[in-house]
């Protein structure tokens, strides 16, 4: 009896914190901008209110549909170029690199630039792109091009290359997971069959892997679609996505409702390809037990 | 053009010299698959190798050829009293905020992984959400909050804001660490009478800890380099990525890559050593 009393109370002290935590600076905090979403903008400021207008002039007025439109394009593009770069480079990890030493150097050598300063990643692109920046020199200088091109920045495309930079190492991540689980048995068995190479990796490979690819693209389009520094910094005057409005609406703009039902909009698309994926991914999990 | 030629036809002369075997399919499907590979790789880092080249070179604009190498660029970093003490207030918020989310992170893992109780598939959800969700949107709520409580915007904020964004980051690490965990040892502790005090410090923790240094590494760094949260987040002092997103606008200078460098330098340097930590050969012994 007293083991299990002091086993309750060490349950309570652990669990206390995290649980306080999470409900003061999460729970709370959604609640609150969920709140305010309803509420009325009055310049300079707002008044509590509830009403759906914010929600009925994000997805009426042109200037916000549009954008949310250019937001997902931009995410679906981003996560379609990631997955062509991270899954051959994760196949070739997997599979044809025979020392596992070497295998995991690479692997770590692949992902660390994950973590390292997203912002200087990106702003280097800006570098790289201008007209006056790496790139185009090179392209004078060798005599490519006569003069300075302004084709390379500030446009979509340098958006996707940007934000596909910076997310391919969030794709390979869980494909190299996914691939090394699967049993070299099964490709063995399959090749014993006489199915040749494409097949097998169609309808092997491929789909053992999907698990993998799921997670990669849930990350890559999530965290694309709420990003405001590629916008920035390599999208010029037509870039603006999602969280550049969300972040002129909290700024300039002064309409905190706006941002807030703009934000809801935002975590509503999270939390709705999350579970999606979650579902898909317990799918094909019966279907493989 | 011509010399492309030439290029081409001596590379193929060298080639039938050496001799070099005829490839069949799977072997040619081998080597594409490595040059994409590599290509990656090289995508991966070619920014990288940028930003380091062109902080030495003697160019205030980042344009090739390059001029010749200089140190210029590190010393006027180093004597811009804005960049250090946005370099100062971003070591500040990083510490704190790693010591918040071993604090948050290290019971939530531990709770996750051996605590039943009513509502824990939302708290999971909850804790892990960061890992998927644009910091726009936990600045944004967390800024709303503040409003409300009427707590003014400082560094605490921002730090406050990290540990809540990268906690998740300690709790998933220490969480898979804990699952490969033996139990058993844990039984023993208690057959032998250690009070569950003294059984987590004794046992659990010691084969915890490089997940936990680990990931606070990882945490670290993250909050060093952090934009979306600490921009809607920050009073009037700025930490040394809001410092260079707000030059960024008045356009660049090389001591943005000076001070670029010596970051990513020391953030590889640390992440380097973080996924040493959290790799599986570091398991509790």
């Amino acid at each position: 009896m007293r083991l299990k009393q002091r086993r309750r109370v060490f349950a309570i002290g652990i669990l206390s914190g995290p649980l306080l935590w999470t409900l003061a600076f999460m729970f709370i905090p959604y609640s609150i901008m969920f709140a305010y979403s309803f509420f009325t903008r009055k310049f300079p400021t707002f008044v509590p209110d509830f009403q759906i207008g914010n929600y009925i002039t994000l997805f009426a007025d042109p200037q916000y549909y549009q954008v949310l439109l250019r937001t997902l394009k931009i995410g679906v593009f981003t996560t379609i170029f990631s997955l062509i770069l991270a899954y051959p480079l994760a196949y070739f990890l997997v599979f044809k690199i025979r020392s596992p030493r070497l295998r995991t150097a690479l692997y770590i050598a692949v992902i660390v630039p994950l973590w390292v300063s997203y912002l200087l990643r990106a702003y280097t692109w800006k570098t790289i792109l201008g007209s006056q920046g790496v790139l185009n020199s090179f392209l004078v200088w060798t005599g490519l091009l006569d003069q300075p091109s302004d084709l390379f920045l500030y446009n979509q495309f340098a958006m996707v290359l940007t934000l596909t930079y910076i997310f391919v190492p969030f794709m390979v991540m869980p494909i190299y997971t996914a691939l090394e689980k699967i049993p070299r048995s099964l490709i063995d068995a399959s090749k014993d069959l006489g199915v040749g190479r494409i097949h097998t990796f169609l309808l092997v490979t491929v789909p053992l892997s999907l698990p993998g690819i799921l997670a990669g693209a849930t990350f890559t389009f999530c965290l694309t679609i709420g990003d405001f520094v590629a916008p920035f910094l390599v999208g010029g005057a037509n870039g603006a996505m999602i969280a550049t409005v969300v972040q002129s609406q909290f700024g300039t703009a002064l309409n905190w409702p706006l941002g807030s039902a703009l934000s809801i909009v935002l975590l509503i698309i999270v939390l709705t390809i999350i579970s999606l994926s979650d579902r898909v991914e317990r799918a094909g999990r019966l279907d493989l037990a | 053009m011509a010399t492309l030629t030439e290029a081409a036809s001596a590379s193929a002369r060298f080639a039938r010299r050496l001799r070099l075997p005829r490839l069949d399919a799977p072997q040619v499907s081998t080597r594409a698959l490595g040059v994409a590979a590599a290509s990656t790789i090289a995508f991966l880092y070619l920014p990288i190798v940028v930003l380091i080249v062109f902080s030495f070179n003697d160019n205030p604009v980042t344009t090739l050829p390059l001029r010749g190498f200089t140190w210029r660029w590190y010393e006027s970093a180093f004597a811009n009293a804005d960049l250090l003490r946005a370099l100062w207030n971003s070591i500040h918020v990083a510490s704190s905020a790693t010591v918040l989310c071993i604090v948050i992170g290290v019971p939530a893992a531990i709770a996750l992984d051996r605590i039943e109780f009513s509502g824990k598939a939302l708290f999971r959800r909850a804790v892990l959400l960061p890992l998927v969700l644009p910091g726009i949107i936990t600045g944004i709520s967390m800024l709303n909050l503040f409003r409300v409580i009427g707590f003014d915007l400082s560094l605490t904020t921002v730090i406050v804001g990290h540990g809540t964004a990268l906690v998740s980051v300690v709790i998933t690490q220490v969480f898979a660490r804990l699952q490969r965990f033996n139990r058993r040892l844990e039984e023993a502790s208690d057959d032998l009478g250690a009070t569950p005090l003294q059984t987590f410090w004794l046992v659990t923790l010691p084969s915890i800890r490089t997940a936990i240094v680990g990931s606070a590494l990882l945490a670290f760094t993250l909050s060093f380099d952090e934009i979306p949260v600490t921009f809607f987040l920050t009073g009037r002092d700025n930490t040394l990525p809001m410092y260079i997103y707000s030059t960024l606008r008045s356009g660049i200078t090389p001591e943005i890559n000076a001070i670029g460098t010596i970051i990513v330098v020391t953030s590889l340097f640390i992440i380097f050593l973080s996924v040493y930590l959290l790799s599986d050969k570091q398991e509790g012994r």
